[in-house]
């Protein structure tokens, strides 16, 4: 085989006296002006700066990554006021998450949707929920263009109603992905779809891609109270995010790479939401796989969902 | 198109248990593999083996939350003692007069899962007792399908860790034994309209 020419070495860039490097330094200088065209009289800090610049998650190196994380950790330390953790844990090996949920036990009483926004930093204000509880009628079956997101029962189950949250379903084959122009959301090892809110420039194109309605926009600065906030949180998970940015179910990423359930689990009251590693044969999910009647949301359109819907009764 | 050894792997499993699935007659009793084929094996041991050999009980694998007893009634025996004459037919009881019996109340009473003799336990169907941490052992003799599907993380929820430790909860922790249909709920509030957001 040829060899190839080895291209001469760069020397490493040097930091100015401000602890910028040239390059960075030239950007800052383009980012001002374009900064000042837009707004006048608005100052660059580090901080907006320093988002603008970041590089992609999987490009970040592993001592650029810890930089970042403590930059993200000083920040939301600051602003929410209690020390906030945020963290990058890597997929287990020989973990592939799977999801199932017994349509048969559901009670519609969403206690998972609030579980999840108060576990995941969902913004409040302007609302934002990753689950969605559809209520159908029994006798047409999962007919989504009569189901209804906005039922306000006394108690539920109502009578002869049945309930479907749907959230992502984690898909092996995500549209939601192919259509991303600038590859800000992937599917992890592990099967979980992610999102660097730092590199999605809110096209929305995904949230038009994805045939489950799953993925949130934020149209307005997200608001979160200080005490309600959950500082153990995740770079690709439950950090703070920003307006103009895509969020979606992670399947509580924070939680399942510690090994824990997701919060939908533990706040479900019927236990209907099961979770666990589809590779391990003894797995709960396993089981339902092999011995229920799953049901798989829009099957024809070759998505493959790591989540099933099933019958328990 | 080049696949990744875990996809691989994940499609092979899934072949193989189609395979294996499809190849398998049908058996009628228990989970055929996994934790809880091994739990029900070791539970039958349990029974079958002697003092001698120690062997993990159905308990010491499926460590429960405490049983959910109302306020101040256990233990039993404070108030029933042991030598307290008996009327063992089915008849209105003057006390636990909040209990109200609505799980197959035309065949069943108190004394076919309470134990006359011994008012801290319970009893199965054949006379054997049973402390309240493992009722689920008396309920799995009318619900065996759910027993089944309890012990193998089908039924009933679970907390704590996917891949370790979990807690699990006893069958009559969501069901009251008394009344076990599952009580309605009033739900959270319904999502703000898109509409509505400002």
């Amino acid at each position: 085989m040829r060899e190839l020419p080895t291209l001469p070495a760069m020397p490493a860039p040097e930091p100015t006296a401000e602890g910028y490097t040239r390059r960075e330094a030239l950007v800052m200088g383009l980012f001002a002006l374009a900064a000042a065209a837009t707004t006048t009289g608005c100052a660059v800090d580090r901080q907006a700066f320093d988002d603008f610049v970041a590089k992609h998650f999987k490009d970040l190196s592993p001592a650029e990554l810890q930089d970042r994380l403590a930059q993200m950790e000083k920040r939301y330390t600051e602003s929410y006021g209690k020390p906030v953790k945020v963290s990058a844990t890597p997929a287990q090996e020989g973990v592939l998450f799977g999801y199932a949920l017994d349509l048969s036990r559901c009670i519609g009483c969403r206690r998972c949707v609030y579980g999840c926004v108060e576990e995941n930093n969902q913004s409040r204000d302007p609302q934002t929920h990753w689950i969605t509880v559809l209520e159908m009628d029994k006798e047409d079956g999962v007919n989504l263009q009569n189901a209804n997101a906005f039922y306000d029962h006394e108690t539920v189950p109502a009578p002869g109603k049945f309930y479907m949250p749907v959230a992502c379903q984690q898909c092996e084959n995500p549209p939601c992905v192919k259509v991303c122009p600038v590859a800000a959301t992937w599917k992890e090892p592990d099967g979980i779809v992610v999102i660097d809110y730092d590199w999605c420039i809110g096209c929305r194109c995904c949230i038009s891609a994805c045939p489950y309605g799953a993925r949130r926009f934020n149209w307005g600065t997200p608001h979160i109270p200080k005490d309600e906030f959950n500082p153990v949180t995740e770079y690709l998970g439950n950090r703070p995010r920003q307006r103009g940015v895509v969020e979606k179910c992670s399947f509580c990423i924070q939680r399942v790479r510690k090994g824990l359930y997701p919060k939908c689990v533990e706040v479900c009251p019927v236990g209907a939401r099961k979770f666990g590693n589809q590779l391990d044969p003894d797995s709960e999910i396993r089981y339902i796989i092999e011995n229920k009647r799953v049901y798989i949301l829009k099957e024809e359109l070759n998505t493959q969902p790591k989540f099933f819907y099933y019958y328990g009764l | 198109m080049r696949m990744r050894p875990v996809r691989l792997m994940a499609s092979g499993l899934f072949a193989a248990s189609l395979l294996t699935t499809a190849c398998r007659p049908v058996q009628e009793h228990g989970p055929r593999w996994g934790k809880a084929a091994t739990a029900a094996k070791q539970a039958d041991d349990t029974t079958k083996s002697t003092a001698k050999t120690p062997v993990k009980t159905v308990a010491a694998q499926f460590p429960v939350a405490p049983p959910p007893f109302s306020d101040g009634v256990f233990p039993c025996s404070e108030c029933h003692g042991k030598t307290d004459v008996v009327n063992r037919t089915p008849h209105p009881v003057e006390f636990h007069e909040d209990i109200v019996l609505h799980h197959d109340e035309k065949n069943r009473w108190c004394l076919d899962c309470h134990d006359a003799r011994n008012r801290d336990k319970l009893h199965l169907a054949d006379g054997r007792l049973i402390d309240f941490t493992e009722s689920y052992r008396l309920c799995g003799q009318c619900h065996g399908p759910t027993l089944r599907n309890w012990k193998a993380g089908e039924h009933g929820k679970r907390t704590g860790s996917w891949s370790g430790e979990k807690q699990y909860l006893l069958c009559a922790s969501c069901h009251s034994p008394h009344s076990p249909g599952f009580k309605p709920l009033k739900p959270q509030p319904a999502p703000v309209r898109q509409e509505a957001i400002k």
